[in-house]
């Protein structure tokens, strides 16, 4: 199909944002070299370019930081919560006023498109900070009995898929129960929180009460099993997770793990299909799909599948894949080369396993990761892009007849984070919402967040959840 | 004294609402605490454990989807049905922890208090852990707890009854069903409160009972795939962390042993430990 319309080039300003050729580790309120001066490099997915270089920690930076933290804990937990509350609020006002700069590092660091950094994810980081920095001197009238104690210091390890996003739903709910963090961000995407150290600094947090912790698997693996720690915050992979779970079996460390997911989406025959259509695409394509709770497994109902599908492809026709610093694309990069690797092998493993494979024509750029938004039909439960989650821009689409099938199918998989329903008919809503065994459902809407909102998920999707009320019991000894 | 010989009880495990004995063919003595046979009680197996898995698991959809009202007044009716079996448990639990009628009666009068307190939670703790969230934007969303799932649950070795309704109690309540290994000294007054929820209208299989070795019945538990959680109330701290690991096989909550006094308020740490919390969007419009 040819385009209504061309697009000039519309790029976001990189000057909004300066980053160091090189970064230490943020450790007692200061960046300090590693231990062994071993060094990795962190590149824009976009075009492999290396955008810095970042310190990675050994086992004794990790005990240097827990060590902090530890001693950061006795006076930050001691504070009134109202004065912790007012050093969260300015993180929060901080965060609004540096949004766009920060914007602009996430979609260099991560390739995430500029529409989604500065849309999505910068606003809810900036409110999950001032929605938690609130609950800081209300925690006796959370409903967790009277004086609910912190826990002490949470070693936090996160994801490379919303990188603020998720610091600031490990960070805020901690520091507003009266924890220190050790937080160790993801190998592919340091730098924004090696940026949200300078805005510990702006804001006067004490030293210590924050300590960001570059590295790879070795140095989260090492701050989870540390002996000093007692609490671990997670998000990522359920493999990970269940290897966490390990570790701190025996221990008194309380754990929140938040893991993959493959999401059902299920469209009834009566649902509005233009929104519907938007909501599939929302579901699997926002952020190239590397969404846990992402809707990767399209279900719906047998008698709309040829109208949804045309529908569908007439929109995925219309996504722009490109430079995520251009104001119009809609698919950005791909995180990494190996996530890259991964996406491909489970796609071409569905064409190997029978399923047939679509996607509208586009051009990827020449260097950096790309791959083009993807839909698989004649997909069975049995194969592998229908059970294992891809965490990219690929949607397998099944079928079914009748409520009872699409909620046997959706409850069909080990995770239980998320699911979708599209349907007019709100009494169906609620009976298939009880039916569905997953944290969060989105009913005729898609991948919607919000502080307020408890999120986490059944069965191997982890436990816990984060955001809202609930998000503090992570916290607290409750 | 009479000379009338007495009829002793075969006890028996409870699985899927029937009386079994252990498949394996296997029993073990249980004595009082001077050492006197009391009875034979069922060594249960891993087959057994399986078994009471599947029946639990079958158990799940039609208990879970119970109204809350339902489901507590199943939880006062087995209190009735206690209070009506009071002398019995009196006399089982006296011989089974060594205690005085008095202090065995003070556990049997908590145990049916506990099933009462419990009653009353069924329609409430909606309420206190669920709500509406004012999200930033015109949507609908509501969080609600919901159950777990299949909690297998290791009875507290020293409270052969009381204890044993602590921990089953607070998880079938919110709809949950569980797989019990009772006190592996003292199992009696578990295989015999088995004969109450027969009789209480509690569906079969919501409630399963299994005597024997605890760390033998408790392994495949803990490594079985289709339990949803694992309260170690029961385990010593080497058998714990032995469990917990496998537990996180397929990410079972795990609730850890911590020292208990099974007479103080419960609390609702245990009622809210088996609750998964979900959240409902929906857009508002015209």
């Amino acid at each position: 199909m040819t385009s209504a319309f061309e697009y000039a080039p519309a790029p976001e300003s990189r000057a909004v944002v300066d980053i160091a050729p090189s970064y230490g580790l943020f450790i007692d309120g200061e960046f300090a070299e590693g231990s062994d001066g071993k060094v990795f490099k962190t590149v824009s997915p976009a075009n492999e370019e290396v955008l810095s270089e970042v310190a990675q920690a050994s086992a004794d930076d990790v005990d240097r930081a827990v060590k902090a933290a530890r001693k950061a804990f006795e006076k930050w937990s001691a504070l009134p919560g109202a004065e912790r509350a007012k050093y969260l609020f300015r993180i929060a006002r901080i965060i609004q006023e540096r949004s766009r700069e920060l914007a602009v590092l996430e979609s260099l660091d991560n390739g995430k498109p500029i529409r989604e950094s500065r849309d999505a994810d910068l606003p809810l980081v900036a409110a999950h900070f001032f929605y938690y920095a609130g609950w800081a001197d209300k925690l006796d009238h959370a409903g967790y009995g009277p004086h609910p104690r912190p826990l002490g210091v949470a070693g936090q390890v996160i994801p490379w898929n919303f990188p603020l996003l998720m610091l600031a739903w490990k960070i805020a709910p901690a520091l507003a129960t009266g924890n220190t963090v050790v937080l160790k961000p993801a190998e592919t995407t340091p730098l924004s929180a090696l940026f949200f150290a300078d805005i510990c600094r702006q804001a006067g947090l004490p030293k210590g009460v924050v300590n960001i912790l570059t590295g790879d698997g070795s140095t989260g693996a090492a701050l989870v099993a540390h002996p000093d720690i007692n609490k671990v915050a997670f998000t990522g992979s359920t493999e990970v997770g269940k290897a966490i779970a390990r570790t701190v079996a025996g221990t008194d460390k309380k754990v929140t793990l938040e893991l993959g997911g493959k999401a059902a989406n299920i469209v009834f025959d009566d649902a509005p299909i233009d929104q519907a259509v938007e909501g599939i695409v929302n579901g699997i394509f926002f952020n190239q799909g590397h969404v846990c709770c992402a809707g990767s497994r399209l279900l719906v109902q047998e008698s709309v599948q040829d109208e949804l599908l045309d529908a569908l492809k007439r929109r995925m026709q219309t996504l722009r894949v490109g430079d995520p610093l251009d104001k119009n694309t809609d698919i950005g990069a791909i995180n990494s080369a190996e996530q890259l690797a991964r996406i491909t092998a489970l796609a071409d493993a569905g064409e190997a396993e029978g399923a047939e494979r679509w996607a509208p024509a586009c051009e990827l750029p020449g260097s950096g990761y790309w791959f083009a938004p993807t839909l698989f039909t004649g997909v069975t439960q049995a194969h592998r892009i229908a059970r294992e989650e891809i965490f990219g821009p690929v949607l397998s689409v099944l079928t079914f007849r009748t409520p009872e099938e699409a909620v046997a199918k959706a409850n069909n998989t080990p995770y239980g984070l998320s699911a979708g329903i599209w349907t007019e008919k709100g009494s169906r809503i609620l009976w298939m919402a009880n039916k569905l065994r997953a944290g969060v459902i989105w009913s005729n809407t898609f991948n919607k967040f919000d502080p307020t909102s408890p999120f986490g998920g059944y069965k191997e999707s982890g436990y816990g959840r984060e955001g809202g009320r609930h998000g503090l019991e992570a916290y607290l000894n409750v | 004294m009479s000379d009338r010989l007495s009829v002793l009880k075969t006890y028996k495990l409870y699985v899927g609402g029937k009386f079994p004995r252990s498949e394996s063919g296997r029993v073990y003595e249980v004595t009082d605490c001077k050492g006197t046979w009391l009875a034979n009680a069922p060594l249960a197996s891993r087959k057994d454990a399986r078994d009471a898995v599947v029946a639990a698991r079958k158990a799940f959809g039609g208990w879970s989807g119970a109204t809350a009202y339902n489901r507590g007044q199943i939880l006062y009716r087995i209190a009735e049905m206690l209070e009506g079996r009071r002398e019995q448990f009196i006399a089982e639990v006296a011989d089974a922890e060594g205690l005085s009628k008095a202090k065995a009666t003070a556990q049997v009068d908590a145990a049916i208090d506990r099933w009462v307190w419990y009653a009353g939670w069924s329609d409430k703790v909606a309420q206190i852990t669920g709500g509406a969230n004012p999200v930033a934007g015109p949507y609908f969303n509501l969080s609600s707890p919901e159950p777990t799932g299949v909690v297998a649950v290791l009875a507290p070795q020293d409270s052969s009854f009381l204890g044993l309704v602590s921990v089953i109690a607070p998880a079938v309540v919110t709809g949950n069903t569980v797989v019990v290994v009772t006190s592996e000294k003292s199992p009696l007054p578990a295989l015999s409160l088995a004969e109450v929820l027969a009789t209480s209208d509690l569906p079969g299989g919501v409630v399963n009972i299994l005597s024997g070795r605890t760390a033998e019945i408790a392994a495949p538990l803990a490594a079985h795939q289709d339990v949803n959680a694992l309260d170690l109330a029961g385990a010593d701290a080497g058998l714990a962390k032995e469990l917990e690991t496998a537990a996180a096989d397929n990410l079972k909550r795990v609730l850890r042993p911590e020292p208990a006094d099974w007479s103080a308020d419960p609390g609702t740490g245990r009622l809210l430990s088996f609750l998964e919390t979900k959240t409902v969007w929906h857009p508002m419009g015209v």
